[in-house]
């Protein structure tokens, strides 16, 4: 019954490494202190065992020293193990600058992925051996989270919100996803896997599927069925901003703020747009809050992401009207 | 010792019948109140971890569909945190000993006491009822939007509960701080405190100030389920995390209104079964105070993976790290407490070392948590199960028992069978270890908490937790049923016998109502062991 019984878990990540040396540290001061009390404890328990009904114990009152040399040593570790834990928690939380991005919704009980080439799975998530991956996730109810042991990374997925989590494979093969939020009646069905293949693999997985088209594709389609360019037009006549070169930028705000446009921002204003209106522009938009779906918004931010830098025409200023197609990513 | 008598009149006898118990002011028939209360409700919560356990036998959901499992671990957790843990040692031995170990007649407002009762009761009927017409199936955290959209359980009769208790838990705080302040006897200065006063004094503090968060947290939950206000679910503006965030502001200061009562009574058993003053008393003492303070300063580690800022989870991160260093003192001057000392294996001081031994492996493995790299893998799994099981199983029931046995006598004017009391403390804790001890290797490998069903490979772990639970059960049906045989049969306590030096050993086993037959004067140490003036009174 032991065999196939494991005591640790795998490491599949380039973070699981420096996770479990923290872990194995942990242990150890664990274990030392533990035996150190546990045995004087028993030895002290044994050694003045009491004899004499009457017996009472040696008086004997706090020294100043020991007091301070407890509470000091204690500090002084749990100072080394959060310097430690820190920097591990810095890597954990801050992805590499170029990522093969994977969005992301939860739902009770399930878990959609949406590759931007257009691959879209359920309960699976295929990604490369090898190269840092992003996931860029949001829930359509309730609060799940995305845990993936054999890597050592687990973030939560809010509704309302784009939360990220990322890791770097390191060896082919499957692995748990668990969704580890409480999150009703089949929290524990809300579960799949994460399927790391080498580099030719998922080429020929992802050439293999998406009838659609590239997910900024399926945002194009969308962004014209809405009719968001009729005012978000890349010739500046429209009533909107420009979204074009936009994502990244810092755009000031009426209220004098600035805020950089990131996926949150670009989710919101499609939400609630009269939450941040750019400066200089009237708040006219209408809200979409329940006619696009997570997955649509998705979509739409991936396209605002994929609408390149206009080329500037020197001397006039005004950028020119170019392809609306985006640039395939990468 | 030997010539045991009951006294003529005590507080069982002063009065018969129903009305003499329900209606009564005395402290401590209103400690014997709690106890049945406390007691009812910690069996209610045992019952549903004997199930939950038993579905976890195997990894397939077999047993129990996954809707009456995720019921099951929700009202386990309800009712052993809201209705056993946390008034467990205040409402019981606190009530009982508080006013006697001071030198006082009764509390400060006995007529409150009597109410704070009541109102307990009162909220344990209403969660009670909505645990009986169909169930809760938010977890004990009730997160949110889950709680006030999506879940169709019982939710607001169940926090109607919640809500009603917490003034019966912020009522007995100031009750407890009043007289503390104004009930002690002469010459009971604060540094003669027995270390039980000191550190619910502490606790004390934390029920006045954090469970009218809790309070209101509640009330925004209700509001946002009946009425759609938008505080928390995002579909109509709320922030889901803002919840966690009010919620752990008074739940993980609550975590320490379970253990610090609970270090009190480690405090008193270590210095009377080893005849000797606890080292360092007032380092114990401030202990206690920075306990409290901290633990309000440190409630975002639940939530490192909740989306909170980088720079947030640092600061929480260092803060919690900070709590960790009292709690590491308290355990260092117990264990330098017996040194030296005349140390008694009687079934209290069993239990003492039971606990010191596992609140140390609670305390050390909640640095795993504090550590925020760490604790993205280990939260929300078996770990976190595991750790706290150990503070509040390991180190609350530990200490409950053990102050339970120790007091016995007192309150019962009864000693109960000690080779069963020693054997029933070991089945303990060897089943407490088999139990959650497999729990924190299943964290690790990555095994989510709240799983109805699980994959294959962690059954063995499930198997050994699940054997464990069934011996922990009986470790716990044992004390009940012979401190119950003991009222009747159990041999005559006198009225101090374990040679302890403390307020509560001079007065008759079981005391009169009044506490004492004259109003003590207090002209010694705490635990003045081998003192001529403590001599003449033990």
């Amino acid at each position: 019954m032991w065999t196939g019984t494991p005591l640790f878990p795998e490491q599949a990540s380039t973070m699981a490494g420096r996770v479990d040396a923290l872990y194995f540290f942990l242990i150890a001061i664990s274990v030392f202190f533990s035996l150190l009390i546990a045995g004087l404890i028993v030895f002290y328990a044994v050694r003045y065992r009491r004899r004499d009904p009457a017996g009472v114990g040696a008086a004997a009152h706090g020294g100043m020293a020991l007091e301070i040399a407890w509470s000091v040593i204690p500090f002084l570790i749990t100072m080394v193990i959060f310097v430690w834990s820190a920097s591990v928690y810095m890597a954990i939380s801050r992805p590499p600058d170029e990522t093969i991005n994977v969005y992301v919704v939860g739902k009770q009980w399930m878990w959609k992925f949406q590759h931007l080439d257009g691959q879209r799975e359920i309960n699976e998530l295929h990604v490369p051996v090898g190269r840092p991956v992003k996931l860029i996730m949001t829930s359509e109810d309730v609060i799940h989270d995305v845990f993936v042991p054999a890597f050592r990374v687990k973030a939560d997925v809010i509704p309302g919100r784009y939360t990220n989590l990322w890791f770097q494979p390191t060896k082919p093969g499957r692995y748990h996803l668990f969704c580890a939020e409480y999150c009703g009646t089949r929290h524990s069905g809300m579960t799949g896997e994460v399927i790391v293949m080498e580099p030719n693999d998922y080429q020929t997985w992802l050439s293999g599927g998406a009838p659609e088209g590239s997910l900024a594709t399926t945002g194009a389609k969308l962004f014209s069925d809405l009719a968001c360019n009729t005012c978000h037009r890349p010739d500046a006549q429209g009533r909107g901003p420009v979204l074009e070169g936009l994502f990244g930028k810092t755009v000031s705000l009426q209220s004098g703020e600035t805020v950089t446009v990131d996926e949150a921002y670009v989710r919101e204003s499609i939400l609630t747009p009269a939450a941040k209106i750019t400066r200089g522009f009237q708040p006219i938009m209408p809200t979409f809050q329940g006619i696009v779906s997570e997955e649509q918004l998705l979509a739409l931010v991936e396209y605002v992401k994929s609408l390149q830098s206009l080329p500037v025409t020197e001397g006039t200023g005004v950028g020119e009207p170019t392809t609306r197609l985006p640039s395939p990513p990468k | 010792m030997t010539t045991a008598l009951v006294p003529a009149r005590h507080y069982l006898n002063d009065g018969y019948g129903i009305k003499s118990w329900l209606l009564t002011r005395d402290h401590k028939r209103i400690a014997l109140l709690y106890l049945a209360g406390v007691t009812f409700f910690f069996f209610i919560g045992g019952a549903f971890a004997v199930l939950i356990r038993l579905e976890l036998a195997t990894p397939v959901g077999d047993l129990v569909s996954d809707e009456t499992y995720n019921k099951l671990f929700t009202m386990h957790g309800v009712m052993m945190v809201f209705f056993f843990l946390i008034p467990a040692i205040p409402s019981v031995l606190g009530n009982f000993l508080i006013p006697i170990m001071i030198g006082a007649k009764d509390l400060a407002f006995p007529k409150l006491n009597l109410a704070s009762w009541y109102i307990y009761m009162l909220g344990a009927a209403f969660t009670t009822y909505a645990i009986v017409t169909g169930g809760l199936d938010t977890g004990w955290t009730f997160y949110t939007p889950f709680s006030t959209v999506a879940s169709t359980s019982a939710v607001i009769p169940a926090a109607l509960g919640i809500f009603i208790t917490g003034f019966s838990s912020i009522l007995t705080g100031l009750n407890f701080i009043v007289t503390i302040h104004q009930m002690r006897a002469p010459g009971m200065t604060w540094f003669r405190l027995p270390l039980f006063i000191w550190s619910h004094y502490a606790t004390s503090l934390i029920m006045v100030l954090g469970t009218p968060v809790l309070a209101i947290t509640i009330l925004l939950v209700a509001a946002e389920r009946l009425f759609h206000f938008g505080f928390f679910d995002p579909a109509v503006g709320g922030d889901p995390v803002l919840f966690q965030h009010l919620f752990w502001f008074y739940s993980h200061p609550a975590v320490y209104i379970m253990i610090l009562p609970a270090m009190g009574v480690i405090s008193e058993l270590v210095a009377a079964f080893c005849r000797k003053p606890v080292y360092g008393y007032p380092f114990v003492a401030f202990a206690s105070l920075a306990i409290a303070v901290l633990g309000f300063l440190v409630w975002a580690h639940h939530m490192f993976v909740a989306g909170i800022s980088v720079y947030a989870a640092m600061i929480f991160s260092i803060l919690s790290f900070l709590v960790a260093i009292p709690s590491a003192v308290k355990v260092f001057n117990w264990t330098a407490t017996m040194y030296k000392g005349s140390v008694s294996w009687q079934t209290p001081m069993l239990y003492a070392i039971g606990f010191i031994g596992l609140f140390t492996i609670g305390g050390l493995t909640g640095l795993f948590l504090a550590a925020v790299g760490l604790d993205i893998h280990v939260t929300d799994t078996y770990f976190i199960v595991a750790h706290f099981h150990y503070i509040m199983v390991g180190g609350t029931i530990m200490a409950y028992l053990g102050g339970l046995h120790y007091w016995w006598p007192k309150i019962s004017g009864r000693l109960y069978n000690e080779w069963l009391a020693k054997f029933s403390a070991l089945v303990i804790f060897i089943g407490f270890n088999l139990t959650f001890f497999p729990q924190f290797i299943l964290g690790y490998l990555g095994m989510p908490r709240r799983y109805h069903a699980y994959p294959p490979e962690f059954q063995v772990l499930n198997v050994l937790s699940s054997a464990g639970a069934s011996i922990l059960g009986v470790g716990y049906l044992l004390p009940m049923a012979y401190l119950m045989w003991s009222l009747r049969y159990g041999r005559l306590a006198s009225d101090n016998p374990w040679g302890a030096v403390g307020l509560e050993w001079n007065t008759t086993s079981p005391p009169p109502t009044e506490n004492f037959a004259e109003p003590p004067e207090v002209t010694w140490e705490a635990y003045d062991y081998g003192s001529p003036v403590v001599e003449e009174h033990v």
